[in-house]
């Protein structure tokens, strides 16, 4: 079973060296474990492109989907038997990353 | 016929959804095929008696349900597991297993990744049987909001893949004190009904509160909190037909006709309480709490009231659990004690955080009545009665107010 574990932050910045040295060692304890599937950082908000070619041609959009004071700033995708694994997972990940973290499950 | 029927749904509700729930991996299969089991007995049982067995009659039949229903969607589409229909005549499992299920079932359904109301909702359909129109009636929401809300727990606990089962020894304590305080609320909203058209005691939820809670002892009886919360719940029930007048009034506890309490709930919340005493382990809240209705119901007249005693075990309490009206309840204790005066002072010290809770001025109401300040305590009932939800208290606080000089 997999989870995307998506990091919320509300403040413009990237994560300090010491919440990067926590991460790295967070991540490796998912390799180690075997939960590791994914995870990434990314860059802000304001940095993104919607694009919709659902019509005639691709509309190409500056900016998020959504303007909000909170957003995505970075994920993992881990492998874990069932919530409970997860969230104690996910709880050890947003100590180590210093933000808020979700918790949600592919289908 | 009609008690048949209720006193197996208390007995076997439980059972049947968990042993379907272990089987199917679907708590809404599960559910579905208990309730129309259930039905099913109403019909049949009338007409051909009660089975020798009522348990496995009811497990066997709500088998052959999930089993219809499943088969029913599988020629929809639906994927399903073939295989499990293939165990269609499993021997009932031995009754240590099925005990074990209504407690995974209890720990699924008080799982801290669900709302509170949630949880609570879900305890009181999955354990304690309670229809939908049972549970909205008793949270005062519409029953289509209720079952929305049951039927999104169910597909949170599916898709996320809720664990089904007793969760790890490291994290029993905290998931245990989940589930204590799941149904502390089942119970205190039977013990001061919330809502202007609610009756002030709601004796249906107290009644299923501490049924569950004798259900959660029976499966863990080494529990200390578990063994202190139902000795609190009895100790508390003991006195409900005390706690509300003929005319529909809050009766203070140092009013109250100690005679009409309940004598034979009394002993046995006190037994448990000497229970947890001998055992000499240091108690949590609820063994705390326990004590305390412990010492209050020991005494035959309020004036025997061991006051140094409680003022201790609200000590004790602070220690564990410095919140706001754990200070204001040692702070009433302390008036018994040490004087109104002191206990106003402590009072008022916890305006910040309680302002906006009716007991905190229900509470200074009295104190500054006994201290003869008309004027300030008049105040404070116009604020207690503003915010009291509960018809019987509103009551009581008015006629105490308009009984000011």
């Amino acid at each position: 079973m997999q989870y995307l574990v998506s990091v919320i932050f509300d403040k413009a910045g990237l994560a300090t060296p010491d919440e990067d040295a926590a991460i790295d060692v967070f991540n490796d304890r998912l390799m180690a474990e075997g939960h590791w599937v994914f995870a990434g950082g990314l860059a802000a908000p304001s940095s993104a492109t919607v694009i919709d070619n659902r019509g005639e041609e691709a509309l190409f959009t500056d900016g998020p989907f959504l303007e909000s004071k909170e957003y995505l700033a970075g994920f993992w995708i881990i492998e874990a038997a069932d919530l409970d694994v997860t969230l104690k997972l996910a709880a050890e990940g947003s100590k180590a990353c210093n933000r808020k973290v979700e918790v949600r499950p592919f289908l | 016929m009609r008690e048949a029927i209720t006193l197996a749904h208390h007995e076997e509700w439980a059972r049947v959804v968990a042993s379907l729930t272990r089987r199917f991996s679907d708590l809404d299969i599960a559910e579905e095929a208990a309730a129309e089991a259930f039905a099913t007995a109403v019909e049949r049982w009338q007409a051909d008696g009660v089975p020798p067995n009522p348990g496995a009659w009811l497990t066997t039949t709500a088998n052959r349900k999930a089993i219809d229903r499943i088969r029913r969607e599988d020629k929809r589409g639906h994927k399903q597991k073939e295989a499990q229909l293939l165990y269609d005549d499993d021997p009932p499992e031995p009754p240590g297993a099925i005990d074990d299920e209504r407690l995974r079932l209890i720990f699924t359904c008080c799982h801290p990744a669900l709302a509170m109301e949630t949880r609570v909702a879900l305890t009181l359909r999955m354990i304690a049987g309670l229809t939908m129109p049972e549970i909205a009636r008793a949270f005062l929401v519409q029953e289509t909001t209720m079952e929305k809300r049951i039927t999104r727990a169910k597909a949170k606990i599916k898709a996320a893949r809720i664990p089904y089962r007793v969760p790890s020894a490291e994290d029993l304590p905290a998931r245990v004190s989940g589930v204590l305080a799941v149904l502390y609320l089942v119970f205190n909203e039977g013990y001061l009904a919330t809502g202007p058209d609610t009756d002030p005691v709601r004796h249906d939820l107290t009644a299923e509160a501490i049924r569950l809670t004798r259900l959660i002892r029976a499966l863990m009886p080494q529990d200390g909190e578990v063994a202190g919360l139902l000795a609190l719940m009895l100790l508390t029930e003991a006195r409900r037909t005390a706690r509300v007048s003929a005319s529909g009034e809050l009766v203070t506890l140092d009013e109250q006709d100690r005679g009409s309490w309940d004598a034979a709930l009394i002993a046995e919340g006190h037994r448990l309480v000497r229970e947890r005493l001998a055992a000499g382990v240091a108690p949590g809240r609820y063994q705390i709490l326990a004590a305390i209705s412990a010492v209050h119901t020991s005494a035959r007249d309020v004036r025997d009231t061991d006051w140094s005693q409680v003022v201790a075990l609200y000590d004790q309490l602070v220690r564990l659990d410095p919140s706001p009206i754990i200070a204001l309840n040692r702070a009433i204790a302390v008036a018994e004690l040490d004087g109104p005066e002191v206990a106003l002072a402590a009072v008022d010290r916890l305006e910040g955080k309680l302002a906006g809770y009716h007991a905190y001025h229900a509470t200074r109401a009295d104190l500054l009545r006994r201290l003869g300040r008309s004027v300030q305590s008049r105040a404070a009932y116009d604020k207690a009665i503003e915010i009291a939800g509960n018809t019987a208290e509103t009551a009581y606080l008015t006629r105490r107010r308009d009984e000011l000089g």
